[in-house]
């Protein structure tokens, strides 16, 4: 959905919600196509624990995967994430209609719009404020190779891709 | 079995991390003629040889007179074969060069050998002519214990038979082999290695049966000298994605002859393809160029050097450590580079780890 220009995918996997920046921070493909997968840890080679609670989305640029909680690359979580934000489901006292109600991130404060959603006795509240997690978004690359990341920013409006494409 | 000392072990020539200091990881011992290991050798096996064609490995990545093989001043009167005569090596090499230590590999192609009983007892009569002939005869001596490596059951065991003794510092693997070491079908062997301490030594080479090549048989040994260090890549990338070094945290494996300044640009393609496809082996967690530079080294020779220096210096700092390499002449081999001009463009601080302090770390000389 699209949030006062910035494309935000709402994930809701096993009764939990989580918001994305719709962005890779890679090379800047529309996250939210990718795959979702459930997370995947292993001690020893041959096995293989599945973790639901540890979602990922897979770019589907290059696969490179995101913990839907954190925004966190798994490959590299300390150097590479995409912005997450909180969600909440919240009782709607206002309306028969369910909303999500959101704000912009600001450091000052935050206006609020309800868009239509199905979900039932509730509004999905995305808080473009606050990520899940402390930190913030890297201002950019550190060590890393040429070429691997391109864009960190949160894009403004009509520049989530090269191309222009949303 | 053992006859070194502690006593001559924990002496050391030089202090560690002393610049001037020199340790050859790369001295090769070869075995003169088959009969040189008749004395190691039961009565089964030297009627064998005596009574029939059997006259030891039928193979080797050494080809004699190979101008690749014996470097001028190396090669011995009557025939024999260069790096076989001790007191040669001890003058040319130990002596000439100072070392403090210097590393044996002996190359014999035990994985040449299609019966596993011959492949057994010729290793097991390697190995103790290694004790006999080399390490008790020089402290400054290490050697490389050689196995069955296409029987890695044997191999194990072979390892857990001589492994104690003090002058055995590693397991020899061609890098040439049947299926990649990381393989579960290696397993044994790499429990074996770990167990015992020892680090794994992939040198180049092999016999195993199987083309040199990928891409199956090329016509002329030249293609398969040049294309060995594509065999060391897939050697590495078994190795990390098999997850050897997360079975086996402590365990160093060192690649003798593999050439050096492609790791850089190799690691970067590793990493960026396991960002890719990490999904299908979970138990690398992390980057791996990151398994490679804690577990994996390298001897200098042969510097696969481009032409300028600042070039060379440039591709080994895109290797992105300074522990990674480790000095070795390759005696008897020849090869058309200098280790000394490799030494001359890094720090002075990594040449002195090249010299003989990541060598000192690897095989634990202390
Ligand atoms: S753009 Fe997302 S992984 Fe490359």
């Amino acid at each position: 959905m699209d949030l006062d220009g910035h494309s935000v995918g709402v994930f809701h996997v096993e009764g939990e919600y989580y918001a994305l920046l719709n962005w890779c921070p890679h090379q800047g493909a529309r996250l939210c196509e990718g795959r979702l997968w459930s997370g995947l840890e292993s001690d020893v080679p041959g096995d293989y624990a599945t973790r639901t609670d540890r979602a990922v989305i897979a770019c589907i640029y290059h696969g490179w995967e995101f913990d839907l909680r954190t925004g966190r690359s798994v490959c590299e979580p300390e150097r590479l994430r995409v912005r997450a934000y909180e969600v909440t489901v919240e009782p709607d006292h206002t309306s028969d209609q369910d909303g999500v109600t959101l704000g912009r991130p600001s450091r000052t404060n935050a206006t609020a719009r309800t868009f239509p959603v199905t979900v039932e006795h509730g509004n999905i509240v995305v808080d473009l404020r606050r990520t899940p997690v402390s930190g913030t978004v890297p201002n950019g690359p550190r060590n890393l190779s040429e070429g691997e990341i391109h864009h960190t920013h949160i894009p403004s409006e009509g520049s989530l891709q090269p191309g222009g494409t949303r | 079995m053992t006859s070194l000392s502690n006593t001559l072990r924990t002496e050391t020539p030089l202090a560690a991390g002393n610049v001037t200091e020199l340790i050859d990881g790369d001295v090769h011992n070869v075995i003169p003629d088959t009969h040189a290991l008749f004395p190691y050798l039961s009565d089964h096996w030297r009627e064998h040889i005596t009574n029939t064609l059997f006259k030891g490995v039928p193979e080797t990545s050494y080809p004699r007179w190979a101008p690749t093989t014996e470097r001028p001043g190396s090669e011995l009167p009557n025939w024999r074969q260069a790096g076989s005569d001790l007191s040669v090596v001890t003058r040319d090499v130990l002596d000439a060069d100072g070392l403090s230590y210097a590393v044996l590999c002996c190359t014999y192609a035990i994985d040449s050998l299609h019966n596993p009983d011959a492949a057994i007892a010729m290793a097991r009569a390697v190995n103790d002519w290694q004790i006999s002939e080399w390490l008790d005869k020089d402290e400054r001596l290490r050697a490389t214990i050689v196995v069955p490596t296409q029987l890695p059951a044997e191999a194990a065991r072979e390892i857990d038979r001589v492994g104690d003794h003090p002058g055995f510092v590693q397991v020899g693997m061609p890098v040439r082999s049947a299926v990649p070491y990381g393989s579960r079908l290696h397993a044994p062997l790499w429990e074996a290695i770990s167990r015992k301490r020892l680090v794994g030594a992939i040198h180049f080479g092999g016999a195993p049966g199987t083309p040199p090549t990928p891409s199956g048989w090329p016509s002329y040994y030249l293609e398969e000298h040049v294309g060995m260090a594509q065999v060391f890549q897939t050697q590495v990338v078994s190795l990390v994605t098999e997850g050897i070094f997360d079975l086996h945290p402590d365990l160093r494996v060192v690649l003798l002859e593999a050439g050096v300044t492609w790791m850089g640009p190799f690691l970067w393609r590793f990493d960026k393809e396991w960002r890719n496809l990490r999904r299908l082996v979970p138990w690398v967690k992390r980057a791996p160029s990151a398994y490679v530079r804690d577990h994996i080294r390298l001897t200098i020779q042969p510097v696969d050097a481009p032409p300028s220096d600042i070039q060379l210096r440039q591709a080994i700092e895109q290797i992105g450590s300074d522990e990674m390499l480790v000095y070795s002449s390759d005696y008897p081999h020849r090869h058309a580079s200098e280790p000394s001009r490799l030494l001359s463009v890094v720090t002075e601080a990594h040449a002195a780890r090249i010299r003989s302090a990541n060598a000192r770390a690897l095989w634990k000389l202390t």
